[in-house]
């Protein structure tokens, strides 16, 4: 119990740090509807630059700066893939996410790269709770900023109702690469952050980073309700914390006997439920208003028949 | 205002299911012309709305706006002249975002859209204003998701957010077929006043002939691909729903084969 207490602060921070993951999810699973797995890919990309761009002398923040804009690039190719190549959403996602191993690779030069005693946006003294608590919540209003604009609304409109939204002369080719490069550059941010904290970039840290955020998008719903953006948004970053300290606490909790490799099944098995319940929950609902009204017109008939007998 | 030269559209092109959809088609529209469209099943109506809107893009012929061809143009880029109404109340409106949202972005119809605030106090003002007319209520709840409204409701919301930014071009595609009768006459009418006070030039395609005759300054009657017939505004004020059945039987040579045909 003990452990799990002390190791709170870490889960928290950790959460803060795939805030930017959860809200980049956010963006293309919710507002645009549509599956990206490029993620995978692009929170690699977000580590590599930083890293390589850190380990080269450039400023901790330039790099993170510059991890966002590679994060756009490789979220604008998969959109031109999808939209321009006519391409399935999940494929074109698929391609890019393998593409982009191979592009990693070539950033970093090799497989593995350390940052130990190199300078981040941690190392200032300053506690990297607070910073990322800070960096989250400034992204998150800019975010709900933005789709209050004239942009932001076309944007949300393209997931919603495509075919109105062109009516009204929307390129909704446009508003979705436009989206699904900027939820790519958050999913970079998040990897920027944690190969800085980490200490160390790798090839292989995007891995099932798409379910990650989808757990942390989907839990954060089930808390905070999506009534309007900002609680959507607001859901997105606490639900990355959440799924951390859930994560934390099944892994320390000593009757579960997790290992940290089982822990992907879990985040699948999290994703899963969240996905089942809700659409289980509608057609069980949907059933007994139907027996009941069914039952409720059979008795208003019998009534008129009795009625009728007098 | 609105022309089309030769305007011909295949679907399926050399397959075994090969159909003419528009066959040279001749339309010419003058400015505040409100033209009512009938015909029978398949006979192209909703293909020649999607010709005019940019859904579709011709196979041969050419559709003009104001004397600029547009037929190659996609249909984002031709919002900018045209408002459109769908058959779907669903198909008009962002059921997820607000009224307000949902009027901020039909207010842009055709604009370049910014980082500009979507939905201003100024703007607010006037889509309440807007809303006022259609004597739904609507206007009280500026902040309600759309997808909460009713069919008709949201039907009178696509016609405003359709008109309310005065399009060089209306097209309205049986936007009351869907409705049930009370809802679709409220549409109706709402329809008959927009188009008379904006002075629209509007295309109407519908199912019910009485309304058919009875709105706009001409009608024009469509059989498998062509106009086949087209009746100005003096003929039109004393035709009756069995004229023009006799009508079309006479000059198509079979009957109006119509599974949602409404008399009147």
């Amino acid at each position: 119990m003990l452990a799990i207490l002390e190791s709170l602060p870490k889960a928290i921070e950790f959460g803060l740090l795939f805030a930017f993951l959860s809200l980049g999810v956010y963006i293309t699973f919710r507002i645009l509807d549509f599956p990206d797995l490029t993620v995978d890919g692009s929170f690699t990309t977000g580590g590599a630059i930083a890293a390589v761009m850190i380990t080269h002398g450039y400023s901790p923040w330039l790099s993170t700066v510059a991890a966002f804009g590679g994060g756009c690039a490789a979220g604008a190719v998969t959109g031109l893939l999808h939209t321009k190549g006519r391409i399935n959403g999940l494929l074109s996602g698929i391609l890019m996410m393998i593409a982009l191993y191979s592009i990693n690779l070539r950033i970093m030069g090799v497989p593995n790269v350390s940052l130990l005693g190199e300078p981040t946006i941690f190392s200032s003294g300053v506690s990297p709770m607070l910073i990322s608590a800070v960096g989250a919540v400034v992204v998150k209003l800019l975010i709900d900023l933005f789709f209050r604009t004239d942009l932001g609304l076309s944007l949300r409109a393209t997931g919603d109702n495509a075919r109105m939204i062109r009516s009204f002369g929307v390129n909704t080719d446009n508003s979705k690469m436009l989206g699904i490069s900027l939820s790519n550059g958050l999913v970079a941010i998040s990897g920027a952050l944690f190969a800085q904290y980490g200490g160390f970039a790798d090839n292989s840290q995007g891995i099932g980073m798409i379910v990650i955020g989808l757990a942390s998008v989907i839990i954060g719903e089930a808390i905070f309700g999506t009534r309007t953006i900002f609680w959507a948004t607001l859901a997105a970053v606490f639900g990355a914390v959440f799924y951390w300290i859930v994560y934390t606490v099944a892994l320390e909790s000593e009757w579960l006997r997790l290992e940290a490799s089982d822990m992907k099944m879990i985040t699948a098995l999290i994703v899963i439920v969240a996905l089942v319940i809700p659409t289980a929950q509608r057609a069980l609902k949907q059933r007994s208003v139907a027996r009941r009204r069914s039952a409720e017109l059979a008795g208003m008939a019998a009534d008129t028949e009795h009625g009728g007998g007098r | 205002m609105l022309e089309l030269r030769h305007v011909s559209k295949l679907f399926f092109a050399g397959t075994a299911d090969e159909k003419i959809a528009l066959a040279k088609i001749n339309l010419s529209l003058k400015p505040g012309d409100f033209v009512t469209v009938i015909g029978s099943n398949g006979a192209g109506k909703s293909t020649l709305m999607n010709v005019i809107s940019g859904v579709l893009t011709p196979d041969a012929g050419e559709v003009l706006i104001d004397g600029a061809a547009v037929h190659l143009l996609p249909e984002y880029r031709r919002s900018r002249w045209i408002g459109r109404v769908f058959q779907d109340p669903m198909a008009g409106t962002a059921p997820h975002m607000t009224i307000e949202e949902n009027l901020a972005m039909a207010y842009k119809r055709g604009k370049p859209r910014g980082l500009q605030l979507g939905v201003t106090r100024a703007k607010r003002a006037f889509f309440q204003e807007q809303l006022a007319r259609l004597n739904l209520g609507l206007h009280t709840r500026l902040r309600a998701k759309v997808g909460q409204l009713s069919g008709g409701e949201r039907q009178a919301l696509s016609l405003l957010m359709a008109t309310f930014t005065e399009p060089q071009i209306l097209l309205l595609d049986e936007h009351t077929a869907a409705l049930d009768p009370s809802r679709a006459e409220l549409v109706t009418r709402l329809t008959e006043s927009i188009v008379r006070e904006m002075k629209l030039t509007t295309l109407m395609v519908t199912h019910n002939m009485e309304q058919a005759i009875r709105l706009g300054n001409r009608l024009i009657m469509m059989d498998k691909g062509r106009i086949i017939l087209d009746i100005d505004e003096s003929r039109k004020k004393d035709l009756t729903v069995e004229q023009l059945l006799r009508e079309f039987e006479r000059i198509s040579g079979h009957k109006m084969a119509d599974d949602r045909v409404v008399f009147g």
